[in-house]
């Protein structure tokens, strides 16, 4: 067992832990923190993606002991007090989702992209070549992305 | 009604967003591995073949001592405590839970370690030694006709004589490849063994059909009642692959039963992709006749139907899904079709969207295409010549179906309005002109909904038949209930996975109640045991809009007139919901004469149309018929042999919409997986049978960036068969996407072979004037 300590979504986290364990299983099954889900287990489908201090990651492909003292964000920080962020609420008007089990993974991934810059549609369709939605058909993603950035250049300009 | 729904709009027919959305955006979907329905669950790990055929012997010792480990379920003890899972026809390979002596496909089960946790059965089930004897392979189905394992002849009106005075006869072979839908979740499956009452109780996302809830029961020697299964609030995609999940509801059932304790499965990728279920792999011979001016008068089909190393239940059933619609949307009275199933030494079949559909219109619809071609006809002409008038509907086909309503000829005048297509023809020529290799697709397709449960039976002659219990019909279940503060509450068997039944049911049930939709919870987690159900509940054949609805209305239906009875008993017409739910609960005494006291509905639903087959094999194969007319263009890189579809339009016509938004959904889900049945996915086994697509990087599925703009649009016959007049919309572009993007292909590079997927080496080979492998 190695001790590991840890933020996740704003809390501190001790724990001991097995060194093989997969960040994907101590988030979900030690912590309770199902939001993040488990597709593959090789890194390809995008459904386990978690903000792990600066980058958007797959959970599925580090181990726990590896974010030790580490900030890690997970779908169920996203929303606040008062309801849905943007982006989910986008992800709702446009019926980006169908079964939602790719959806956290897609928007830890998006909020990244859009923390880090302004991004064009063909950079939003080019980030989402990361992650696999097998119900939608992605363009209604893409289209909820759009407006959540626009969103956020609007309240930039505005000086918010 | 009451005022409250007097004033405004139907909720039905709005495109409202979803009830479902905020618990799934927020990371509080429930989906299987999220809950621990049953305390201290042990954990499983499947050991799998590494061979497509071989005698096995299996030592478990070696994994029975490994820490953390309870026991192990290897093929003696599931041959003690169960039975093959039956099937529609009797292929002599009976299939049990694991394999017992013999290993029929790589990734086919040979034992179940059950451990204190994941990590640990991982770790002993590499213990396991299993001895295997290798045996020959059979992999190519066309070699494996010889020896089909059924094969039935079918011939409606006059093929032969239609054929003879035909003016051009075209023969073809085609081949769809197997391929798989691949939700994002894979199955899980919860079981827990009552030794006491000698029953078991199993979580699992399972979609239905609960056909085989009962093969299931069957195959473990249980009463129906005594296997009770349930859903979770959520689950991650399906798009039929999780209808099979069945057979490791046995298999984990037994390591419950076998080990005495709670066995929780979760499937990882590999075990996906190896040993859940894939779409049959079908070759058909098409012969069709054709008059001069491009009628279609004989249509003959020549089927191999590859099923795998097993036939699963509901298995034969993908060739006979269609079989009313095998003259798809023309008028052609003379069909004849030779079915024949074959085992490979491939992971057995299942439902994948679209059933049967892309099987058939791939050889249809490409014989069209080359037809037009032969005779010098513009295949949107040729079409328009073939399909079945508006006038004519509702239609009976040869082979048996009811088509129920529509306008194909309007759809087609639609889509080539959307598609600007005498423009898109110049653009296409102009292309050609500077050297490029460009073309154009269309597909015409009847997408059916609703199964007929007898369909089926058309793999038994009339007169085995007529030995057996007629099946027929398709009948769904629902029940409300409203409790003593007037609180609604739906639930339903329809086992979603992603298609909002939640959230149209309760705009149907708000219209019926006289609410709104925000007072209705629908409960779509199943229970055996409490749902109301029928065994032919589930999420299959688009069978939801038409009903499923039409149960939940019904139910809604029922309280209406009962509330309607108590108001007026009470004198007020306008009493609310929860006057009326407190005097049914509280008050019985104070109720209509003959009134049952409460405020509950259980309400069954079935359309009218779904007969047995008759005497001459005709069937009634699906209640309702949508129409889809797509045209796409192409662009084909002359060095890569990279396509590129630059245009994609399809026109719907799936009667009444519920829900516009939710339809839209459905149809770019459906078309996205057509996309990838044509340029990207097929399951590749070598030589020997060993999977080379056997993880996410190299069984392809496209992403964003593969995504072509889609043209939607839609016109509406509704159907008068169901409840409220919709057909299903959510299977039909994996139908026609496949086949109208290859005819754009083989426009594109002049070659009648195009095969699926269009990979680029594959179409660089048919450049470079080989054919296709």
């Amino acid at each position: 067992m190695t001790r590991i300590t840890l933020t996740v979504n704003g809390r501190k986290v001790v724990e001991d832990v097995e060194p093989r364990l997969l960040l994907t299983d101590f988030l979900r099954h030690r912590l309770g923190l199902t939001g993040t889900h488990v597709g593959c287990e090789h890194g390809v489908c995008g459904a386990c993606t978690v903000q792990l201090d600066t980058v958007s990651v797959r959970g599925c492909c580090l181990l726990a002991v590896q974010v030790d003292g580490s900030v890690v964000e997970t779908v169920e920080s996203l929303a606040g007090d008062d309801g849905l962020s943007p982006l989910q609420a986008a992800f709702k008007r446009h019926h980006a989702l169908q079964c939602g089990f790719c959806t956290p993974g897609i928007l830890i991934a998006a909020e990244d992209l859009l923390s880090r810059c302004d991004p064009s549609h063909e950079e939003i369709v080019d980030m989402l070549s990361g992650q696999l939605c097998r119900c939608t058909g992605y363009a209604p993603i893409v289209a909820a992305i759009e407006e959540a950035r626009d969103e956020r250049s609007r309240q930039r300009e505005t000086g918010q | 009604m009451t005022p409250m729904s007097a004033s405004s709009e139907p909720w039905v027919g709005r495109p409202l967003q979803r009830f479902e959305d905020d618990a799934l955006l927020r990371g509080e979907g429930r989906f299987l591995d999220d809950l621990s329905p049953v305390a201290h669950s042990y954990h499983a790990a499947v050991v799998r073949s590494q061979l497509a055929h071989a005698r096995i012997e299996v030592d478990a010792s070696a994994a029975l001592d490994a820490p953390g480990v309870i026991g192990v379920l290897v093929g003696a003890d599931v041959m003690a405590l169960s039975r093959p899972f039956p099937a529609g026809i009797d292929s002599g390979v009976p299939q049990y839970a694991t394999a017992i002596d013999t290993v029929r496909y790589v990734g086919e089960p040979i034992a179940v370690v059950v451990a204190r946790d994941r990590y640990l059965a991982e770790d002993a089930a590499e213990l396991v030694d299993v001895d295997y004897d290798q045996l020959d392979a059979v992999l190519d189905p066309v070699a494996a006709a010889a020896h089909p394992v059924h094969e039935r002849d079918f011939a409606y009106g006059d093929v032969a004589t239609a054929m003879a005075q035909a003016d051009l006869v075209l023969r073809q072979t085609f081949h769809v490849p197997r391929f798989t839908c691949t939700p994002v979740e894979c199955y899980a499956v919860v079981a827990d063994w009552d030794a006491t009452a000698g029953r078991l109780t199993t979580w699992a996302n399972f979609q239905g059909p609960f056909t085989l809830h009962g093969v299931a029961a069957a195959a473990l020697g249980l009463k129906g009642d005594h296997l009770r299964l349930l859903t979770p609030p959520d689950s991650g995609g399906s798009f039929g692959v999780k209808s099979s999940v069945f057979a490791y509801i046995v298999l984990m059932g037994l390591a419950s039963r076998h080990l005495g304790v709670p066995v929780t499965w979760i499937e990882d990728r590999l075990e996906h992709l190896a040993s859940s279920a894939a779409a049959t792999g079908r070759t058909t011979e098409v012969e069709a006749g054709f008059t001069t001016d491009g009628r279609l008068i004989a249509l003959r089909y020549d089927a191999i139907e590859d099923v795998g190393a097993y036939v699963r239940a509901p298995e034969p059933a993908t060739l006979y899904r269609m079989h009313g619609s095998l003259s798809g949307a023309y008028t052609v009275p003379n069909v004849a079709v030779r079915n024949r199933v074959v085992l490979t030494n491939t992971q057995p079949s299942g439902l994948n969207r679209g059933f049967g559909g892309p099987q058939l219109y791939f050889g249809l619809e490409r014989t069209m295409a080359i037809a037009a071609r032969r005779l010098g006809i513009d295949p949107a002409e040729l079409a328009r010549r073939n399909l079945i008038p508006a006038e004519a509907m509702p239609y009976r086909t040869p082979s048996g179906a009811l088509y129920d309503s529509g306008d194909y000829a309007a759809c087609l005048d639609h889509a080539l309005e959307l598609a600007d297509y005498a423009a898109l023809r110049t653009q296409v020529e102009m292309a050609r002109a500077d050297g490029r290799l460009a073309g154009i697709g269309l597909a015409c397709i009847v997408e059916p909904s609703i199964s007929n449960m007898g369909y089926i039976t058309l793999a038994q002659t009339a007169d085995e038949r007529a030995l057996t219990l007629p099946k027929s019909g398709n009948a769904e279940g629902a029940s409300i209930s409203i409790n003593p503060l007037g609180g609604i509450t739906v639930r339903l068997a329809t086992t979603p996975q992603g298609q909002g039944h939640r959230t149209v049911c309760a705009q149907v049930v708000a219209d019926t109640l006289g609410c709104t939709p925000d007072d209705i919870t629908v409960l779509s987690e199943m229970d055996t045991a409490s749902v109301p159900w029928t065994v032919a509940s589930g999420s299959y054949s688009s069978r939801f809009s038409g009903v499923a609805v039409g149960a939940v209305q019904a139910a809604a239906l029922k309280l209406r007139a009962k509330i309607d009875a108590i108001r007026a008993h009470a004198g007020d017409d306008a009493l609310s919901l929860r006057r009326v739910a407190g005097m049914a609960h509280w008050n019985p005494e104070g109720l209509p004469a003959g009134e049952e006291p409460g405020l509950s509905a259980v309400a069954f639903w079935a359309p009218p149309t779904l007969d047995p087959p008759d005497d001459e094999d005709r069937i009634a194969s699906s209640a309702s018929h949508g129409f889809i007319v797509d045209i796409c263009a192409v662009d084909v890189d002359r060095e890569t042999g990279e396509v590129r579809v630059l245009d994609y339009i399809t026109v719907h016509d799936a009667g009444r919409l519920l829900n516009p938004l939710l339809a839209d959904g459905q149809v770019m889900g459906g078309f996205t997986h057509g996309l990838a049945a044509a340029l990207y996915e097929r399951h590749v086994y070598d030589e020997w049978g060993n999977l080379m697509t056997a993880s996410l990087v190299d069984y392809l599925t496209p992403t964003a960036p593969d995504i072509p703009a889609l043209t939607i649009g839609h016109l509406s016959s509704p159907s008068p068969v169901t409840a409220l007049g919709a057909k299903g919309i959510g299977e039909g572009n994996t139908m026609s996407a496949p086949v109208c993007v290859a005819n754009a292909v083989a426009d594109a590079i002049a070659r009648d072979d195009v095969e699926l997927p269009l990979t680029p080496p594959r179409v660089w080979q048919l450049l470079n004037g080989q054919g296709a492998t």
